[in-house]
């Protein structure tokens, strides 16, 4: 038996070259400013990877895909608070919970098509948060905060900014290498099939109502986790942060900018959207222009490119369509 | 008792202003299967432009909705051309992220140009009082003005040429468009007229609550709500729709404390959505 | 006569260091909800902080350690959003290099933004939080100027007692954590007083239609109510109480009757209360800074509008600040937070000492609320203070109209 294929792929590589990247540039004269940067480009990017899952390989819009990450931050803020368990534990105990919960829904959901997806996703969304601001031992509309030594277990906070943020760096590096691995695999080709055409999918035998409560499960853990890890670094969480759907539309817009159904596609489309909100996010004239900018991009997008950067990339150098997925 | 009676009749009178909004919403994606995402984006521009008319520019108040409803109409046929147009026949999932990136665009200049700001067009009218509850005369105006919209529409869609047309090209474009109908022409006219409904239950809204730039999300998914429980393409089921989700809200607000009634909404839709896609009030099929 | 010009020569010489060493700059940060549901009340509160520097400053600067510090804000708009004020408050520290931090406004901001000053080390001087259970996390270096929240409407509890004992009271607040801690502490407060409470329900914090919420009002047969939450709901709340003539004998709602702003609604307003932090009538004398009269006079002349609480609060924050720094003799975070810790001052704000309690850090010990009522005089809405009696400069307006 020789080495595993994959070895083989420049995107593979080029996928551990960039979390390795994430991971020590920030190390390297203990920069603090680029760690907090790169730690919101991190959940960008893992945002888009998993929603790509859905938007990209299955057609399926997920709207509403906030709603893992919210839950996942709830499940385990809830468990670290009020049963006292480490960090870790907690964040992946809690992403299962979400997947479980995902695949749920999903059987309600994923029998509808196309729109009525969608506006279904965005239904389960502003429910669940509606749901969660009237639940008391969530903390209802208060949220919950968790003491300041909380960091303790860490080391201390200084010292736990850094372990989460290695831990989310993990996260974007196991999205990215997920969506490589479904891509080109068996699976991955049923969901391509499903999302170019259902019914003949259906009819050449691809099993598609199993196919698609999986990749909705699947695509809500590495958002669960990086909702876990992201409130458990701000000490608190509630409704309107944890469900928002202003950042379930910039994880959409990352995808389709970067090019949907690719691999590398939405991770370079969040993170140069990311790089343009947190410029915007202190001008002074220009804080509210996000999502002008955001909606002109998608416009131009969905108009005249719809395959993003990468669809655009692959039509003008054909070359580049087997190195960089 | 009576309590609950003026709970659920207040309810009804508001609701019927949720069908309002949500016919622009139901006519666009009856006709050319186009989910318009900058229905929320409209209905607040309707809001705007009571506050400016008749504020700022001393309209009486009600006169002010004509004016906002032809405004709606032209920025409708704007928008139809500029996002619309290119995406009619491709895949749902295009015409749905293109209206979407349109709604970002509006609202986020619409954000830029008057913050978070609430503001409140001040209008009072003799009202109905009983045993200590009063039914406002704001709420009892819009649920009126309403039904005559709703009126005219209907005769707009019955009895004149246009509308028969859009009516045609809604049931089965292309035989439409062998039988002689512009049919780009009718769907531009359609989207003008969806967002020109939009607009005026905008400014009707204006009338009862307070509003910033923001408040358009929560009637869009008010609408989206009716829309499906009326049934897509039925703006009588639209109206029908408002009124049972106003009579919904009425009903379950003397019981339950008045932040659940969102979770139940949602859940309704949601139901609805999978178990009665056709909707609920769609007689026809 | 030249020996003098020589004397004289080297006298300036020698205090030229003086006047040459003194321009060091202290950065201040802190955001600002100039959007959002929470802008009036912020923004009141920037004007409050912005007025003292500008003092301050064209007094020489504050002194510390040999050396003259001009106050410099670094400020950003949070969009009264909890998930911005952490990005802001990390970039304020880590970027902008702010030495100490003022709050953000409102108990949940505040407390977002203390686990990023905590994190970091820096001072915070909380202006404008006033839920308690901030302060039962853990800090170390976060202080609070304002009353708080347990005791917003004590004020309204004992004057109902005092009218009108058998009045039945709805209780109809904001679900936010603010207005939620005083609903918390109103219960008990009631129920200690023998008032019963026939309604007791929240809203979402972004309502505008209170028809429903004011029907069951009246269902109930509650003759107060108290309760609110910020300027935006509490406004609609009020002008439609009006509208739905719902029959009551009193209303004290929070935080948006303060705003001079709330006498635009007109009849609306009359009659309703609001608790204070502070009102331009009150008579402290304070140990430094200048009195309530004077700041009112200075405020009005600056900004054309009389001050709010928040306007107060903020100037007192800064003041505060300035004064702990002083006696310090140093900008070290720990020696001015050893300052704080042992202060016990008063000011045009009032009364100030900070617990010491590690259970309750910073928690507001000393500061007294008032309760301010609209009333119509000649025609035009006026603010007066109605309780406690012994600093009352109106008489109750009973029922409220």
């Amino acid at each position: 038996m020789g080495p595993p294929a994959f070895l083989g792929r420049p995107t593979y590589w080029l996928i551990v070259v960039a979390t390795l990247a994430f991971a020590f540039l920030p190390l390297w004269h203990d920069n603090v400013e680029l760690r907090e940067e790169l730690l919101l480009a991190a959940i960008y990017v893992t945002l888009a990877a998993n929603l790509n899952l859905m938007i990209g390989y299955a057609g399926y819009i997920n709207f509403g895909n906030i709603v893992f990450f919210g839950l996942g931050g709830y499940l385990c803020m809830w468990l670290v608070s009020s049963h006292g368990w480490p960090l870790v534990a907690a964040a992946l105990v809690g992403a299962a919970g979400v997947s479980l919960l995902a695949l749920l829904f999903g059987l309600g959901i994923l029998r509808l098509r196309g729109a009525y997806f969608a506006l279904a996703t965005i239904g389960v969304n502003e429910g669940v948060k509606a749901f969660v601001a009237n639940f008391t031992p969530w903390g209802g509309s208060t949220g919950i905060y968790l003491p300041i030594d909380a960091f303790a277990e860490l080391g201390g906070p200084a010292k736990a900014l850094w372990v989460i943020y290695f831990l989310l760096v993990a996260v974007m590096g196991a999205s990215l290498l997920v969506s490589f691995g479904i891509k080109n695999s068996k699976f991955g080709l049923g969901l391509l099939a499903i999302g170019q055409n259902e019914d003949a999918a259906v009819v050449l035998g691809v099993p598609a109502p199993r196919y698609k409560a999986l990749v909705y499960s699947a695509s809500a853990f590495l958002p669960a986790v990086a909702g876990a890890l992201f409130f458990f670094k701000s000490a608190f969480i509630q409704p309107d942060d944890a469900f928002d759907l202003v950042f379930s539309t910039e994880a959409i817009v990352g995808v389709m900018l970067g090019g949907q159904g690719t691999v590398i596609g939405p991770a370079l489309g969040a993170f140069l959207y990311e790089e343009l909100r947190s410029t915007l996010l202190t001008a002074e004239t220009f804080s509210n222009f996000q999502m002008v900018i955001a909606g002109v991009l998608l416009l131009l997008i969905v108009l005249f490119v719809p395959g993003g950067l990468m669809g655009w990339i692959h039509r003008r150098w054909p070359r580049t369509k087997r190195v960089l997925e | 008792m009576f309590g609950i009676l003026a709970s659920i009749l207040d309810g009804v009178l508001v609701g019927a202003v949720y069908g309002l909004a949500a016919m622009g919403l139901t006519l666009i994606w009856g006709v050319m299967n186009v989910i318009n995402l900058t229905h929320g984006a409209m209905i607040v521009a309707g809001m705007f432009g009571l506050y400016y008319l008749a504020s700022v520019a001393g309209l009486p108040v009600y006169a002010a909705i004509p004016p906002i409803a032809l405004a709606g109409f032209c920025f409708g046929v704007c928008l139809y051309w500029v996002s619309v147009h290119r995406v009619i026949g491709r895949p749902p999932l295009m015409s749905l992220l293109a209206t979407f990136a349109a709604n970002l665009v509006l609202i986020g200049l619409g954000t830029a140009a008057w913050g978070t700001v609430l503001f409140n067009v001040p209008v009072s009218l003799p009202g109905i009082s009983h045993g200590g509850y009063t039914f406002t005369g704001t709420h009892m105006m819009a649920a009126v003005l309403t039904a005559a919209i709703a009126g005219l529409l209907y005769l707009f869609l019955y009895r004149t040429r246009p509308g028969k047309a859009i009516r045609a090209v809604a049931g089965n474009r292309e035989a439409a468009e062998l039988n002689g109908i512009p049919t780009t022409q009718v769907l531009a006219l359609a989207f003008g007229l969806g967002v020109a409904l939009a607009c005026a239950s905008g400014a009707l809204i204006a009338t009862l609550f307070p509003f910033t730039v923001l408040s358009g999300a929560a009637y869009q998914l008010k609408s989206f709500v009716v829309t499906v429980l009326g049934g897509l393409g039925n703006p009588a089921g639209a109206l029908l729709g408002g009124v049972a989700l106003g009579l919904l809200e009425g009903a379950m607000t003397p019981f339950m404390p008045v932040s659940w009634t969102s979770i139940v909404e949602f859940v309704v839709f949601v139901i609805v959505l999978i178990a009665f896609p056709a909707g609920l009030f769609n007689f026809r099929r | 006569m030249r020996r003098q010009f020589l004397i004289a020569a080297a006298a300036l010489l020698a205090a030229l260091p003086a006047f040459a060493a003194g321009e060091d700059t202290l950065t201040i940060g802190f955001t600002v909800s100039q959007t959002g549901a929470l802008n009036l009340d912020s923004l009141a509160q920037q004007h409050g902080f912005e007025m003292w520097r500008d003092e301050v400053n064209a007094a020489g600067g504050i002194k510390a350690g040999g050396k003259r510090y001009q106050v410099r804000f670094v400020t950003y708009d949070d969009q009264s959003q909890g998930g911005r004020v952490q990005q802001l408050y990390t970039r304020l520290i880590v970027q902008d290099h702010a030495q100490f931090l003022f709050s953000p406004y409102s108990s949940g901001l505040v407390a977002t933004a203390t686990v990023i000053s905590e994190q970091y080390g820096k001072l915070m001087m909380s202006i404008g939080g006033a839920e308690g259970k901030t302060y039962q996390l853990g800090n170390h270096y976060l202080f609070q100027t304002y009353t708080p929240a347990d005791h917003y409407l004590s004020g309204a509890i004992e004057l109902l007692k005092d009218k009108d004992p058998g009045a039945k009271i709805a209780l109809v607040y904001s679900d936010d954590p603010f207005s939620k801690a005083v609903a918390t502490a109103t219960r008990d407060q009631a129920k200690q007083a023998g008032l019963a409470i026939v309604m007791d329900e929240s809203y979402p914090p972004s309502q505008t239609d209170f028809s429903a919420i004011i029907n069951k009002v009246v269902a109930s047969g509650a003759d107060a109510l108290l309760g609110g939450g910020h300027y935006p709901d509490g406004a609609t709340l009020a002008r439609q109480l009006y509208d739905q003539k719902a029959k009551l004998k009193w209303a004290t709602l929070l935080v948006a009757p303060d705003s001079p702003q709330f006498a635009s609604l007109g009849p609306a307003a009359q009659g309703i209360s609001v608790p204070s932090q502070w009102a331009p009538q009150v008579t402290y004398k304070p140990d430094f800074g200048p009195t309530p009269a004077e700041f009112t006079k200075r405020f009005q002349a600056k900004y054309n509008m009389a001050p709010g609480y928040h306007a107060a609060g903020g100037y007192a924050g800064g003041l505060l600040f300035q004064r702990a720094i002083e006696r310090a003799d140093s900008i070290d975070p720990a020696k001015v937070a050893a300052e704080l810790n042992q202060m016990k001052a008063t000011t045009l704000w009032g009364g100030t000492q900070f617990s010491t309690d590690p259970k309750s850090h910073g928690l507001q010990l000393a500061h007294q609320m008032v309760l301010t009522q609209w009333q119509m005089q000649g025609g035009k809405l006026v603010k007066e203070v109605i309780w406690p009696t012994s600093a009352a400069t109106a008489k109750i307006a009973f029922p409220y109209r």
